[in-house]
């Protein structure tokens, strides 16, 4: 997890039908930490939310083989039940809870050894790639993490 | 300035209004979704959302798309309040025959 970089998902665990489950760590140093909050570092809950969307987005791609790029439009009922600081490792599972036209939407869910952290309804529209560059990294992201069907 | 209304009308009505800033009183059965009731492509997202959940179905809206941008049918035959009720009505008899 590079918080910096919104590198949010580490690792792939499990891609199946309609749910992913994917892990992460909290660096333990990052310069978001310097300002959230000065000698009390926590992962900002906008970044829990860019997580969980993150989580949502991979389990899309891994459906649709790539064929459109999901972009985060909706979060409802977010709730931030717990903090989250430096090392802290994370499990984000999502489960599409409904699939529309050229939308899907997700039910969302984070949690560190066990302990509920956030969940939220994420809603996602799935439009062509904008440009070849993006795909491309978006493919070599896949790989990083180990997306079914497209590790390295 | 009475205007025929239908259950499924009243209840997408209720549903733009849920969703966006349009006020009720303001969505008539010849009330253009966009041209008239100025909601945008993000709303139009949730009150599609609502409305495949209150109706079980999927509404096709880039199938719709496709064929207004083609040409094929008038913006009107689906984003015209009366007309997107009948679709709608549409849509869920195809599912339950």
């Amino acid at each position: 997890m590079r918080l910096e970089y919104f590198q949010m998902i580490d690792r792939v665990v499990s891609l199946d039908g309609d749910a992913i489950v994917v892990e992460s760590r909290v660096p333990e140093a990052s310069p978001v930490f310097e300002g959230h909050f000065p000698g009390h570092p926590l992962v900002p809950g906008v970044l829990l939310v860019e997580t969980m969307a993150q989580a949502s987005g991979w389990l899309i791609l891994g459906r649709n083989g790539f064929a459109r790029m999901p972009f985060l439009m909706t979060v409802k009922e977010a709730k931030f039940r717990s903090f989250v600081g430096p090392d802290a490792p994370l499990d984000v599972t999502a489960r599409i809870s409904h699939e529309g036209s050229g939308y899907t939407v997700t039910e969302a869910r984070l949690t560190s050894r066990g302990k509920r952290i956030a969940e939220a309804e994420i809603l996602l529209r799935s439009m062509p790639f904008p440009n070849p560059e993006l795909e491309a990294a978006m493919r070599a992201n896949a790989a990083r993490i180990g997306l079914p069907g497209y590790g390295a | 300035m009475a205007a025929e209304t239908s259950p499924t009308f009243d209840r997408v009505a209720d549903i733009i209004a849920e969703n966006s800033e349009v006020a009720r009183d303001s969505i008539t059965p010849d009330s253009h979704v966009t041209e008239d009731l100025g909601i945008d492509s993000l709303d139009f997202l949730d009150i599609v959302f609502a409305i495949d959940k209150a109706f079980g179905i999927k509404v096709p809206v880039e199938k719709w798309t496709q064929e207004v941008n083609a040409g094929e049918k008038p913006a009107d035959h689906y984003f015209v309040m009366k007309n997107l009720a009948a679709r709608i009505d549409e849509l869920v008899a195809a599912k339950a025959g």
